[in-house]
């Protein structure tokens, strides 16, 4: 009877032990989870400001500036472009 | 042994002392047990709030506002975080050297912080909002008491003042305040949520205990216009109105296939990312919220009119009785007087008493219903704040003056997406095309108006308008046919026309062989130069040859250098 009940015990700590590891673990997990959404949530406040810069760079007054200005590029004379017609059978 | 028998053993104490204290000990216990069952079983909330506040904490999720891009997901409009600074007035203890950097870190002058700490009735005062990240990561380094700071967000417009008019803008709490960001308020705005988690002892979220409200981010939106077309549109509108020092301009672009604004653009105008000092005049949405008598823009409208009913043919010749036409009391002058003309030519000359002939052999009522179907005097449907519908009386109190006068385009006011709205039944053979600022995928419901026969015939005459002979040919563009209308209108003022104040207007569309794109274009007041073909014509010319680029539009004609007619020949438009 003695026996038995040592060996419940036994199981009952073990039991009590295991329950308080992973309790322990699955916070830590936890914790790591809100750190990366967090982490998710910087990047993607970082990519809308990355967008914005970007859209800032490329406006249409500037990229016609430094081509014209810079890069002394010109639109074409119009009779200058030769219109090619896609084949019929590609789309 | 003799035991001294103690007096205190032989001290008998009365049995009561004893019940008694077994009593008042029972007593005690009754009440532990019934405060007990009280605390923990009857009135347990408020431990349990109590216990509860020790770990648990509600969080707020952000919610971000929608983006908002071109047609060709270019973003012209962004959300991003920003931090605000506000104090508990009644906490804050600083030194003067203190307030010397929170005043320069926050660009504000020391004595504005101090007035402001003093000014505030509360608990709560904001300093600055609206700061950068790092300017807020700065400020908390000063470690002032008092002082803290919250997330808010700031809307960025990186096109500028070039789409202002279009986009509008939002208030300090990302709420729009006009042009499309209060138009589609209820789609842009998040929903902010939040949730209950426990914290453990060094602020980490050890648990999530329940979502309370799922936060809803803004949905994005795809507006129709091309940034590459509205960043022309502008700069070319902004150079004309310039060039003739107008007192404002506008000009609308448009698909004719199906219905999308491509560019819209309004001079004045402001940079929405710094609104500190704005007026009225460059706030105003001219082509959507104001109305102008159109002027000779409206012919085209009467003739198809009369083609339709089968009363004329293009080649039918009117009489124009050397430029004048008098009804009643009014008399109606042409600027290029002729004997008579053909309808086709009434459009290429711009000739008001044509026109005036020719409405005048029709019905105020049919008049009116071609009015009404082309959609003036109801607003435009774009669902933008503040749209004009413009003035379009009833046909029964029309006198002959003014339906005449009405075919020419005075006595009724339109705005200009009205006017470029209207003209898709010419660039469409006949149909209404609804018009969207949003992008559109679905071809788009048309409404009927006229003929394709007619459509087509007007068209024609809208070609000879812009060629040699007639009033625009600076709206002439190498290598691609054009077909358009010039206007040229006395500013109403006080009821009265101002004789030198004009609306200066240009309605076209191209390749005329198979429309693409229309454009109307409006200039308010210019000084100088006055006609619609000098002044408005040569912008649509401009403006219209780049977005045909833009969009690889194939042109339609044989590519030769244009012909422009010499000053003293050149066809007046009748004002």
């Amino acid at each position: 009877m003695l026996r038995v009940t040592l060996i419940l015990l036994a199981v009952l700590v073990a039991c009590a032990l295991g329950l308080i590891t992973s309790q322990h673990k699955a916070r830590k997990l936890f914790a790591e989870l809100e750190t990366e959404q967090e982490r998710t949530r910087a990047l993607d406040v970082e990519y809308g400001q990355l967008q914005l810069e970007a859209s800032t760079w490329s406006t249409q007054s500037r990229i016609e500036r430094i081509a014209s200005q810079r890069l002394r590029m010109r639109h074409p004379a119009p009779s200058g472009v030769q219109m090619v017609e896609p084949p019929k059978n590609e789309p | 042994m003799n035991f001294a028998p103690s007096p205190v053993l032989t001290l008998t104490l009365p049995p009561w002392r004893s019940r008694l204290l077994l009593a008042v000990f029972a007593g005690g216990f009754a009440f532990l047990i019934g405060r007990a069952v009280y605390l923990q079983g009857l009135h347990n909330d408020f431990l349990q709030a109590k216990g509860e506040s020790r770990y648990s904490r509600v969080l707020e999720i952000p919610a971000n506002r929608g983006r908002i891009s071109d047609r060709n997901g270019e973003p012209i409009a962004i959300s991003t975080p920003v931090k605000s600074i506000w104090a508990a007035p009644d906490e804050v203890h600083m030194d003067k050297q203190q307030v010397a950097r929170l005043a320069s870190l926050l660009e504000l002058s020391p004595r504005e912080i101090q007035k402001r700490l003093k000014d505030a009735r509360g608990e709560f005062v904001f300093l600055k909002r609206q700061v950068s990240p790092e300017t807020a990561a700065r400020v908390a380094e000063l470690r002032i008491p008092g002082l803290s700071e919250s997330r808010e967000y700031r809307r960025y417009y990186p096109l500028g003042d070039v789409m202002a008019h279009v986009l509008g803008f939002t208030g300090a709490d990302d709420v729009g305040q006009e042009g499309v960001e209060l138009a589609f308020q209820e789609q842009l705005a998040g929903k902010p949520g939040s949730r209950r988690v426990i914290k453990d002892r060094l602020g980490q979220i050890v648990e999530d205990v329940e979502s309370i409200r799922a936060a809803q981010n803004g949905r994005d939106l795809a507006l129709a216009l091309d940034s590459r077309i509205q960043n022309v549109a502008f700069t070319q509108l902004k150079s004309a109105v310039l060039r003739h020092r107008a007192r404002a301009g506008a000009i609308v672009v448009m698909d004719v296939n199906t219905g999308e604004i491509l560019a819209l653009a309004n001079v004045p105008t402001y940079n929405p990312n710094n609104r500190s000092r704005l007026s009225g005049a460059q706030l105003r949405n001219r082509a959507v919220t104001d109305t102008f008598e159109p002027g000779s823009t409206l012919k085209p409208f009467t003739i198809a009119l009369a083609l339709e009913s089968g009363r004329v043919r293009p080649d039918t010749v009117i009489a124009t009785g050397s430029g004048s036409l008098t009804i009643g009391p009014a008399t109606i002058h042409d600027a290029h007087a002729e004997r008579a003309l053909t309808v086709a030519q009434v459009i290429q000359k711009s000739s008001n008493v044509g026109a005036a002939k020719i409405a005048l052999s029709l019905t105020a009522q049919s008049m009116w219903e071609m009015f009404e179907h082309v959609g003036f005097g109801a607003p435009p449907g774009l669902d933008f704040p503040g749209e004009a519908s413009g003035k379009l009386r009833p046909y029964r109190t029309w006198r002959t003056i003014e339906q005449a006068t009405m075919s020419y385009g005075h006595g009724i006011s339109v705005s200009l997406v009205q006017l470029i709205r209207a003209y898709s039944i010419f660039a469409r053979d006949g149909e209404l095309v609804p018009l969207s600022l949003l992008k559109v995928d679905a071809p788009p419901v048309v409404r009927r108006v006229v003929s394709a026969q007619t459509a087509r015939m007007v068209r024609a005459m809208l070609e000879l308008a812009v060629q040699r002979g007639g009033t625009a040919p600076r709206a002439q563009i190498a290598g691609y046919r054009v077909a358009g209308k010039t206007g040229t209108a006395h500013k109403q003022e006080d009821g009265h026309y101002a004789t030198d104040k004009y609306v200066s207007s240009f309605v076209g569309f191209a390749p005329a062989s198979r429309p693409r794109l229309a454009i109307a274009v409006m200039i308010d007041e210019p000084t100088g130069e006055y006609y619609g073909g000098k002044v408005a014509a040569p912008v649509f010319a401009e403006v219209m040859a780049s977005a045909l680029r833009i969009l690889d539009v194939a042109p339609d004609a044989p590519i030769k250098p244009i012909e422009l007619p010499d000053e003293s020949d050149e066809i007046k438009e009748s004002v």
